[in-house]
C-alpha cells in the first residue's frame, strides 16, 4: 500500500510538471488561444451538493426570465407544460399549468379536412420553437441558430483542467452549466483588450467558451423583468435564476436521483459492514 | 484442479434425479463451492467477480433501455431523453448503464494490471490471458458503438473519427470504412448497425467469458506468491471463503459506482453529447471516453512519416500495436518468477508503466499542441519498450528474491510475529468450514 | 477474531441471518426499477383527452374517434335503439353493472346509466369487445347492437353484453357535453 501510495506521488508529481510546463506558453491577450479567456465564476447553488434542492420560488423567477426574454430566441424543444406542475416542477398547481399552457399557441394538425390549424395549448405539450425551423433560426439572428435550451445546462462546461478534476470528485462539483451560464450572461459590457479584433456583429464576452465573442447580443438588463416576490431585479439575480431554471430543466429528477442516491450509499454502507463482520467470522479459522 | 475426482454428493431424490441425467448441480457445486482456491488471495482478485456482475448490471439495464431507444438519426437523441425524463425510473437506469460502462472498464483495468503485477499470465495461463484480451477489444468494440447510440456531437465525431481509423489502410482503406458505415459518411445505415451490434456482443462477452472461466478453472488461480499451489492446505474451499470475500469487495465497488451514479452522473460523459449530433459542425475538441484516452495519445503522437509509412498509417498501426502487445505478453516476460513480489527491478518498471498509462490517458483529454505532443511521444515510447526491451531483457538479467516453497508457507511467515492467532488454526483449512 | 466468539453460536448466527436479509432487501430494491420501467410512462399518461365535435351526427349514424390508442365510438342512437334498450329487463343481463366511469362502480346497468343525463340518445364507448380485446361491428347481432366477429359476443343498443363469451358490458369512459354539439373524452 505504501508503494502504491509512493507511485501516486511520483504520478502527481509528473503531471503537475507537465502542467506547469504547458502554462508557460505565451499569453498574448489581443490574440488568445484557448477559450474562455475567463473561468467561469463558480457561485453557490440550491442545488449543488448531496442534499441539493431545487428552490421553487428561484425556478419560478428563472421561468419567468425565460418566458419574457430567452424565448424569444431561443426553443425548449423537450419540455412539456405538464413538467413544470407540482412538487418535481416548479411548483405549479394544476390549474396554473392549464392556464400557462393555453396562453400559448400549439400548431396541430391534420383535422378532419385535411388542414392544419392553431388551437391553445395543453399541459401535455411541447414549448412552442420561436422558429419554424433550424435555418430560419440562423437567417434571423445573423446566420447562428440560438441553442436548444432544454439541455443547456447539461451541454455547456468548461473544462476544469488537472488537479481540479480531482477534487471535483469529492465536491460533487455539478454545476459546470449553470456557472458558465450564469458568467457569460454577466460577462457582456466588458472593454476588450487593446488591439483585440471583434469580428462584425459579434459581442466580446470573456466568458464565452468557444470564441472572444459570439452573436448574442447582451441579453438581460437590469430592472427588464418584473420580479412579485421582492428579489433584486438585476442582471445578477436574473441570471442566477435562469441558470437555476435551465439546470431543472435539463435534469428534472435531479433532487429524486439525489434523495434515492443517498439512500442506496446508506444501504451499501450497512450491508457492506454485514458482509465484511460474516467475512472475518468465516475467515477467522484461516490464516491467509 | 477440475481433473480432481468431484466431492458432490446428492443429497435429495431430486438432486440424485438430475445427477444422473444433468449434472448441472454437480458442475455449479464443483465449480462454485468446492472448488479450491488459494487462500492467500488478496482483494485484487475479487475483479473477475465484480467484472461478472458488471456484465450482468450492463446487460440487463442494456436489454430495458433498449424498450425505449430508436435507433432513428431523428429520433435517437430524444428517445434518450424521453427515458431521461418520462419513463419510470428511466434516468437511473440511463445513468447506471452509462457509467456502468465506465466502471466496467475501471474493474477491467485493474484486473489487467493485477495480472501484470502478479505475471498471472505466464504458463500455464497464457490461454486464459488470451481470452481476457478477447473480453477487452470486445468490450472496446461494445462500448464505443455504445457511446455512438445517444447521437449527440461526440457520439457523431467519435463514430466519424474511430471509423477513419481503418481509412489509413492503403489501398482498400476506404472500402473498408465505406462498408462499416454503410455509406459516405455516419448516418442512419451506421447507426442501425451499430444498434444491432451493441446488442449482440454483450452475448458475446458472455461467451468468452464462459471460456475465461473454463480456462481458469482448468489452471487454477494464480495468487500473489505465483507459486503453484502443491497441498490442499494450500487452499481454501470457494464457498464460503472466496464468495464471502468476493461479496465484500463487490459492495465496496458497488458503494463508488453509486457515488458516481446518484451524485456525479455525467462526470466521467462529456458536456457536448448532450448536444444532438450535427454533421455539418465538428466540436472545437473531440475526445473518446475515458478509457480509450491513452490509445488515442499514442495514435496521436505519431505526427511524422516513418519511410512509405505516413503518419495517419503509422498512428493507427501504433494504436493497435498498443492492444496486441497485451497478447505477447506472456512471451515477451522471460522471467521464471511469476510475481512481482519477488521481482524488484521489475516492480519499479511496473509502476512506471502505471504511470506511464495514466499519463498517456491525461495527454490524450489535452489538446494535441505544444510540449503535450512532444511528451505524448515520449510516453508513447516507454510504453513499447517496457513490452519489447523491459519484459524481455529484465527477466534475464533481474536477480530474484528468495521464493518461498509454497503458498502455506508464505502465509506462515507472513503471520509470523504479527497478530496472534491460534497455533492451529492454521491446520487444513481445506477440511473447515 | 479471537478464538472465544466462535463458539457463541447465536451471536453467529444473528449475522449470517443479518447479512442474508439484507442481500434479500438489497436484491428486490435493486429489482424494482426493472420492473418500474415497464409501466405506461409520464407522456403516456399525460396524453391529453380528446375534443369531438358532433354537430354533424344525425340519429342513427355514429364516428369514431381515437383515444388513448382506443377506438371510441360516438352514437346518436335511434328512438328504436333507445326503446330497445330501456325495454331490457336487469334481470336478463348478463353484467348487471353500468361499467360506466362516470358513475359508481356498483351502478345498475340501466339503459340510463350506460348514457348521461339528459342525452339520453347518445352511446359514447369504449368499443372494444370485453372478451379479448376485437373490436365489434356496429348496428349487428341478435340484439342490434354490436357484434363481435372474433368469438361471437352479441350487444345491445346499450352496448350490453347479452350473449357470447365477453363478460362485461363495453367500457364507458370518462366524458362529459362541453356544449350541445362538442364531447370532452378523458
Amino acid at each position: 500500500m505504501k508503494k502504491i501510495l509512493t507511485s501516486l506521488a511520483l504520478l502527481g508529481l509528473v503531471v503537475a510538471g507537465t502542467a506547469a510546463f504547458a502554462a508557460e506558453e505565451e499569453h498574448n491577450a489581443a490574440a488568445p488561444t484557448h477559450f474562455p479567456i475567463n473561468e467561469p465564476k463558480e457561485m453557490s447553488w440550491s442545488f449543488s451538493g448531496p442534499f441539493g434542492t431545487y428552490d421553487k420560488g428561484q425556478l419560478q423567477r428563472g421561468f419567468k426570465v425565460y418566458k419574457e426574454v430567452c424565448s424569444a430566441c431561443h426553443s425548449m424543444n423537450l419540455v412539456a407544460f405538464r413538467t413544470l406542475q407540482g412538487p418535481t416542477g416548479l411548483g405549479y398547481s394544476e390549474a396554473q399549468i392549464k392556464s400557462l399552457a393555453a396562453s400559448y399557441t400549439i400548431h396541430d394538425g391534420p383535422n378532419d379536412a385535411g388542414d392544419m390549424f392553431d388551437r391553445p395549448g395543453k399541459p401535455s405539450d411541447y414549448f412552442p420553437a420561436p422558429f419554424p425551423n433550424e435555418q430560419a433560426a440562423a437567417s434571423a439572428n445573423g446566420g447562428a441558430a440560438p441553442p436548444d435550451m432544454s439541455l443547456l445546462a447539461k451541454a455547456r462546461g468548461v473544462e476544469r483542467g488537472f488537479p481540479q478534476f480531482v477534487f471535483d470528485i469529492f465536491t460533487q462539483y455539478d454545476a459546470g452549466g449553470p456557472d458558465y451560464i450564469h458568467s457569460l450572461l454577466t460577462g457582456y459590457d466588458q472593454t476588450p483588450p487593446a488591439g483585440m479584433v471583434i469580428p462584425e456583429g459579434t459581442h466580446y464576452n470573456p466568458y464565452f467558451m468557444s470564441g472572444v465573442s459570439l452573436k448574442m447580443p447582451k441579453p438581460l438588463s437590469d430592472g427588464q423583468v418584473t420580479y412579485d416576490d421582492g428579489a433584486p431585479q438585476t442582471v445578477d439575480q436574473y441570471s442566477r435564476d435562469v441558470a437555476t431554471f435551465l439546470a431543472w430543466a435539463a435534469e428534472p429528477h435531479m433532487e429524486e436521483r439525489k434523495k434515492t442516491g443517498f439512500r442506496v450509499l446508506f444501504f451499501l454502507l450497512a450491508f457492506g459492514i454485514l458482509v465484511y463482520l460474516t467475512k472475518r467470522r468465516v475467515w477467522a479459522d484461516v490464516a491467509h | 484442479m477440475s481433473e480432481g475426482h468431484s466431492t458432490y454428493t446428492p443429497k435429495t431424490g431430486i438432486e440424485r434425479w438430475f445427477d444422473a441425467r444433468m449434472p448441472l448441480p454437480r458442475l455449479i457445486h464443483d465449480s462454485f463451492v468446492s472448488y479450491p482456491v488459494p487462500r492467500n488471495l488478496n482483494y485484487m482478485w475479487t475483479f473477475g467477480g465484480i467484472l461478472s456482475i458488471m456484465l450482468v448490471a450492463q446487460i440487463l439495464t442494456g436489454i430495458v433501455l433498449a424498450m425505449h431507444y430508436t435507433s432513428d438519426t431523428n429520433l435517437a437523441f430524444d428517445s434518450v431523453e424521453k427515458i431521461m425524463r418520462d419513463v419510470n425510473s428511466g434516468w437511473l437506469l440511463r445513468y447506471m448503464h452509462a457509467n456502468g460502462a465506465s466502471f466496467f472498464f475501471i474493474a477491467v483495468y485493474l484486473h489487467i494490471f493485477r495480472g501484470l503485477f502478479y505475471g498471472s499470465y505466464k504458463a500455464p495461463r497464457e490461454l486464459l490471458w488470451i481470452l481476457g484480451c478477447i473480453i477487452y477489444l470486445l468490450m472496446m468494440a461494445t462500448g464505443f458503438m455504445g457511446y455512438v447510440l445517444p447521437w449527440g456531437q461526440m457520439s457523431f465525431w467519435g463514430a466519424t473519427v474511430i471509423t477513419g481509423f481503418f481509412s489509413a489502410i492503403p489501398l482498400v482503406g476506404n472500402w473498408i470504412q465505406q462498408l462499416l458505415l454503410g455509406g459516405f459518411a455516419v448516418d442512419d445505415p451506421t447507426l442501425n448497425r451499430f444498434f444491432a451490434l451493441h446488442y449482440l456482443l454483450p452475448f458475446m462477452i458472455a461467451g468468452v467469458v464462459v471460456l475465461h472461466i473454463w480456462a481458469l478453472h482448468v489452471v487454477g488461480q494464480s495468487n500473489p506468491t505465483g507459486i503453484e499451489v502443491k497441498s490442499k492446505t494450500d487452499t481454501v474451499a470457494f464457498t464460503p471463503y472466496a464468495t464471502i470475500k468476493d461479496a465484500f469487495g463487490m459492495i465496496v465497488f458497488l458503494f463508488v459506482f453509486a457515488y458516481f451514479v446518484f451524485y456525479l452522473p455525467n462526470y466521467l460523459g462529456h458536456a457536448d453529447n448532450y448536444i444532438v449530433a450535427n454533421p455539418l459542425k465538428t466540436p472545437a475538441h473531440i475526445v473518446p471516453e475515458w478509457y480509450f484516452l491513452p490509445f488515442y495519445a499514442i495514435l496521436r503522437a505519431i505526427t511524422f512519416n516513418v519511410g512509405p509509412i505516413n503518419s495517419k498509417l503509422g498512428g493507427v498501426l501504433c494504436m493497435f500495436g498498443a492492444i496486441v502487445m497485451l497478447f505477447l505478453v506472456p512471451w515477451l516476460d522471460t522471467s521464471k518468477v511469476r510475481s512481482a513480489v519477488y521481482r524488484p527491478w521489475y516492480k519499479l518498471f511496473f509502476w512506471l508503466f502505471v504511470a506511464d498509462a495514466i499519463l498517456l490517458g491525461w495527454l490524450g483529454s489535452q489538446p494535441a499542441e505544444g510540449a503535450y505532443v512532444f511528451m505524448a511521444q515520449m510516453a508513447t515510447l516507454f510504453y513499447f519498450a517496457f513490452f519489447l526491451i523491459i519484459l524481455p531483457v529484465l527477466g534475464l538479467i533481474e536477480t530474484p528474491r528468495r521464493l518461498p516453497n509454497s503458498i502455506t508457507e508464505a502465509v506462515l511467515e507472513k503471520n509470523k510475529g504479527g497478530s496472534g492467532h491460534p497455533a492451529g488454526a492454521t491446520a487444513a483449512p481445506q477440511t473447515k468450514g | 477474531m479471537s478464538a472465544t466468539d466462535i463458539h457463541d453460536p447465536n451471536r453467529r448466527d444473528f449475522l449470517y441471518v443479518a447479512t442474508g436479509m439484507a442481500a434479500v432487501v438489497g436484491a428486490g430494491a435493486v429489482a424494482w426499477p426493472f420492473i418500474d420501467q415497464m409501466r405506461p410512462d409520464a407522456s403516456t399518461l399525460a396524453l391529453a383527452s380528446v375534443e369531438v365535435d358532433v354537430a354533424s351526427l344525425q340519429p342513427g349514424s355514429s364516428l369514431i374517434v381515437k383515444w388513448r390508442g382506443k377506438p371510441v365510438v360516438v352514437r346518436n342512437r335511434t328512438e328504436k335503439e333507445m326503446k330497445d334498450g330501456e325495454a331490457v329487463n336487469l334481470a336478463d343481463l348478463k353484467d348487471p353493472i353500468a361499467r360506466n366511469a362516470n358513475l359508481p362502480s356498483d351502478a345498475p346497468a340501466t339503459d340510463a346509466n350506460r348514457t348521461t343525463p339528459g342525452k339520453e340518445a347518445w352511446m359514447v364507448m369504449v368499443q372494444v369487445c370485453t372478451h379479448l380485446g376485437c373490436i365489434p361491428l356496429g348496428q349487428e347481432g341478435d340484439f342490434g347492437g354490436w357484434f363481435c366477429p372474433c368469438h361471437g359476443s352479441q350487444y345491445d343498443t346499450a352496448g350490453r353484453i347479452r350473449k357470447g363469451p365477453a363478460p362485461e358490458n363495453m367500457a364507458i369512459p370518462v366524458f362529459k357535453f362541453i356544449s350541445d354539439t362538442k364531447i370532452l373524452i378523458g
